[in-house]
């Protein structure tokens, strides 16, 4: 059980986070098209998205995002079809999150600086 | 038309099964209709509700060939399949018997909600104007004609995966109420309107607003809740 202005407040962190989402997706499809035009080799790739700041800001902001947004649909996925409740479910989708973000942060920081 | 209807109607409670009957297939016959002379005339031990007959009560809801509907005002020709009819009683909410579903939780939830009015004016006072073109007075008026059937609840995939949500029904009611300027406890229903079991729980399915048979949008009202919760919450209100 949550409080009402925690679960206000997951409502618009989930709905504000799709927003940002959305414009990501959008910049990671014309990222994707841009970036097939010389070939798919990844060094080719990686000349590219070395050392570059706005590459590494799109996909920055997308992962943290996908931080915010995934685990407040899970934790409704989790009550909802499989019936788990309590913090159990809020503390698993805690964890998934921090795995979102380290991942998705070290793949970002792999591609751009390492 | 079929000179007869192959009727299969849910007898017995949560543990039944359905029993097939002949009814005899007339003009403008409404599934009612059909329920009524099964009753009558093949088996008068089959339990049901009805009461208006013309759509103003809200009693006859059952589940038509697998949608809820209200049965007084359904045409056998619109939800008939070759002849065949399957009656049951409404879905998420407990079978008495046959046909007649124990709906307190359902009303239950419409308190729970804060459906009711609290004014702070009493007869003495003048009548309070409200401005029939005000923003707040057209948002009530399309959720204001809820005949209180249940074709929402039974319809709602939440309520079936959620069973303390309060459903379609419960909130469009506060929806209205939240739309009244006279009203003087918005923000203690704002706050039972946004917990585990409310407005951000619905995830706008629409079937509520599909087989809503006054055509009310409970899913607008509730995305207007949602709204105005997020806006309470922003502002330290709730």
């Amino acid at each position: 059980m949550t409080s009402s202005r925690t679960q206000a407040k997951l409502w618009y962190w989930q709905r504000a986070s799709a927003m940002v989402m959305a414009v990501c997706v959008l910049g990671h499809l014309a990222v994707m098209i841009y970036a097939v035009r010389g070939g798919l080799s990844a060094a080719e790739i990686l000349g590219r998205t070395h050392g570059s700041r706005l590459f590494a800001s799109l996909y920055t902001l997308l992962v943290l995002a996908c931080a915010v947004h995934v685990p407040i649909g899970l934790v409704a996925i989790a009550e909802e079809w499989a019936g788990w409740r309590g913090s159990k479910v809020t503390i698993g989708a805690g964890l998934f999150s921090a795995l979102i973000a380290i991942m998705g942060l070290r793949a970002v920081y792999g591609v751009v600086a390492a | 038309m079929t000179k007869n209807l192959k009727v299969k109607i849910w007898r017995g409670g949560k543990e039944g099964g359905f029993a097939t009957f002949d009814v005899p297939r007339q003009e403008n016959q409404t599934v009612l209709d059909v329920v009524t002379y099964v009753q009558r005339n093949l088996d008068p031990l089959l339990a049901y509700r009805f009461a208006c007959r013309v759509g103003m009560c809200g009693s006859c809801a059952m589940t038509v060939n697998g949608f809820a509907r209200w049965t007084c005002r359904t045409n056998v020709s619109k939800v008939e399949k070759d002849g065949r009819l399957e009656i049951a009683p409404l879905s998420h909410l407990p079978i008495i018997k046959d046909l007649v579903t124990d709906m307190r939780e359902f009303f239950d939830k419409g308190a729970r909600a804060k459906g009711q009015f609290k004014g702070k004016q009493n007869r003495q006072d003048e009548f309070a104007r409200v401005d029939p073109k005000s923003k707040e007075r057209i948002a009530a008026n399309a959720g204001i004609e809820c005949i209180g059937c249940g074709v929402c609840y039974a319809s709602c995939d939440v309520v079936g995966w959620r069973p303390e949500y309060l459903g379609p029904a419960a909130l469009n009611r506060a929806w209205t109420l939240v739309n009244d300027v006279r009203d003087i406890q918005q923000t203690e229903r704002l706050k039972v309107v946004a917990g585990d079991a409310g407005c951000n729980s619905c995830h706008s399915l629409g079937s509520c607003s599909e087989r809503c048979p006054k055509q009310i949008e409970p899913t607008a009202g509730i995305a207007g809740l949602k709204m105005l919760v997020a806006m309470a919450a922003l502002r330290g209100e709730i």
